[in-house]
């Protein structure tokens, strides 16, 4: 299935820059997975060293948190939109 | 002292802010002609209390629409002074409020703005210890402050004390919108469990931030507050609102409240305060940063003399090429996030002295190359910063 990966802006410098990319899979594991090889300065910030996606960091299928659908096994639709959502913060933290 | 005419048909006892005076008719007349408000919605916004903690980019939209609403009471909180960089955005403050403390150049200009409301200044730093007592006044509050300890701080707070909060957070050209701690609905908790690692996420300090976007944020943040005040619309509640600047585009997920949550799930873990700096792991600059303390560091002033005298030294600057167009000391750029793979543009024989803004970024490429196998690698303490500070007050400080 053809998807876009919409980037978050924080992410934007470890995916040259793309606000979003197109590819092929049938999971959202799938998606996550070629989006990583693709770009391998990503992975660490999506993923913890257990290989956990990070708990700052949610996925969305369409407007739909992926925890309340089936997790990274959630199936993908044609012209289905994968958004990353990762915590943000621009105060100063003092 | 203006003379009240009453115009609802409340009774007299009622409440004795339940009117409006002359002036208040004429100041709100455009909220009045408006069914939505009325005078109804209007009485409601004049005896509502709400707590805005910060002052800076979002709160000074934020502060400036609910004072020009007649939200009758507002407090501030915040412990900071108004200093140049804050100008860009922070549009509560001019040019002659540098140096003030940030509370009371926001109260003034509230006060001027808008006489017949109510301002409660504290001035302080919200902690666990203070926060319940600050919070516990207001019918609701809205978190200004954009950073981790005081969001999961007066997330806690709000879910304890049963208070809604309306959030707002930004980056560069995002941001984020929601109405958390509302009866039913989702905390941020449920959307983060737990904050990022420090040194994963830039702030604004680090990463910028358009100086209009905290205007759009915290403007959408007050139109959420008065709605919740008169109860007509429909709320960002469960609905997480994502905002991009530069698409100049707005989307809208779903938000849920999980029953698993450690604060406000069926089974709460945290039921009161904790100590939020440790939960975020901004526990002093050495917990944050372990390369900045352990690399072998050059003071500017010793740089300075060094290469007066000639000494061979090779100068890396690690910073992005956007950074080195606003000063730089000449140095050779590679980004640090290109380091790794333009490595051999280095000589590993000769002497090489990094530097970037501040010597955090720095401190990482000396730790990259020291275990890449160069053995002659200095960082250079303070950065640019501290070069302009004690070496040439010339180059501008940014």
């Amino acid at each position: 299935m053809a998807v876009k990966v919409i980037i978050p802006t924080p992410l934007r410098p470890y995916t040259s820059k793309k606000e979003s990319v197109e590819l092929q899979a049938a999971t959202v594991s799938e998606a996550l997975a070629s989006l990583t090889t693709l770009f391998g300065e990503l992975k660490k910030h999506l993923y913890s060293d257990d290989g956990k996606l990070r708990s700052f960091v949610n996925v969305y299928v369409n407007d739909e948190d992926i925890r309340y659908l089936r997790g990274d096994q959630t199936p993908l639709r044609e012209g289905d939109i994968l958004s990353i959502v990762p915590s943000i913060a621009g105060g100063t933290q003092n | 002292m203006a003379t009240n005419t009453r115009i609802s048909n409340l009774p007299e006892s009622a409440n004795a802010n339940a009117t409006l005076s002359k002036e208040e008719v004429m100041r709100y007349s455009r909220h009045l002609i408006m069914p939505e408000v009325g005078m109804d919605g209007q009485l409601k916004l004049k005896q509502a209390k709400v707590l805005c903690i910060g002052t800076g980019g979002l709160g000074a939209p934020l502060g400036l629409y609910l004072a020009a609403a007649g939200v009758g009471r507002i407090g501030l909180v915040d412990f900071d002074s108004v200093d140049l960089t804050n100008l860009q955005r922070q549009i509560l403050f001019g040019t002659s409020d540098i140096g003030r403390p940030k509370i009371e150049a926001a109260a003034d200009r509230l006060r001027y703005l808008n006489p017949d409301i109510q301002i409660d200044q504290f001035e302080t730093r919200l902690t666990s210890e203070n926060a319940l007592d600050i919070l516990k006044n207001y019918d609701m509050v809205v978190d200004g402050t954009d950073n981790f300890p005081t969001r999961y701080l007066v997330n806690d707070a709000c879910v304890i004390l049963g208070k809604s909060n309306v959030y707002g957070s930004i980056f560069r050209f995002e941001g984020q919108i929601t109405i958390f701690g509302a009866p039913g609905g989702p905390c941020y908790r449920c959307l983060y469990p737990e904050p990022p690692p420090p040194g994963l996420v830039p702030s604004c300090a680090e990463g910028g931030v358009l100086g209009v976007l905290p205007g759009i944020v915290g403007a959408i943040q007050a139109a959420e507050t008065l709605k919740l005040i008169i109860g007509k619309g429909e709320p960002l509640i469960g609905r997480l609102l994502l905002f991009d600047a530069l698409a100049m585009r707005f989307r809208e997920l779903k938000l849920r409240k999980n029953p698993e949550c450690p604060v406000c799930g069926e089974h709460p873990t945290i039921t009161k305060l904790i100590d939020y700096a440790e939960f975020c792991g901004v526990r002093g600059e050495e917990a944050a940063n372990p390369a900045q303390n352990t690399v072998p560091e050059i003071a500017p002033r010793e740089l300075k003399a060094r290469l007066d005298r000639g000494d061979d030294l090779f100068v890396l600057d690690v910073r992005e090429p956007h950074e080195y167009q606003i000063c730089n000391l000449g140095g050779h750029l590679i980004p640090l996030g290109e380091l790794s793979r333009r490595v051999h543009e280095l000589d590993s024989s000769r002497e090489i002295v990094a530097h970037c803004r501040s010597g955090k970024r720095s401190a990482e490429a000396v730790e990259f190359l020291r275990s890449a196998g160069f053995r002659k690698v200095l960082n250079l303490k303070g950065g640019i910063l501290a070069w302009s500070d004690e070496v040439d007050a010339s180059v501008p400080k940014y």
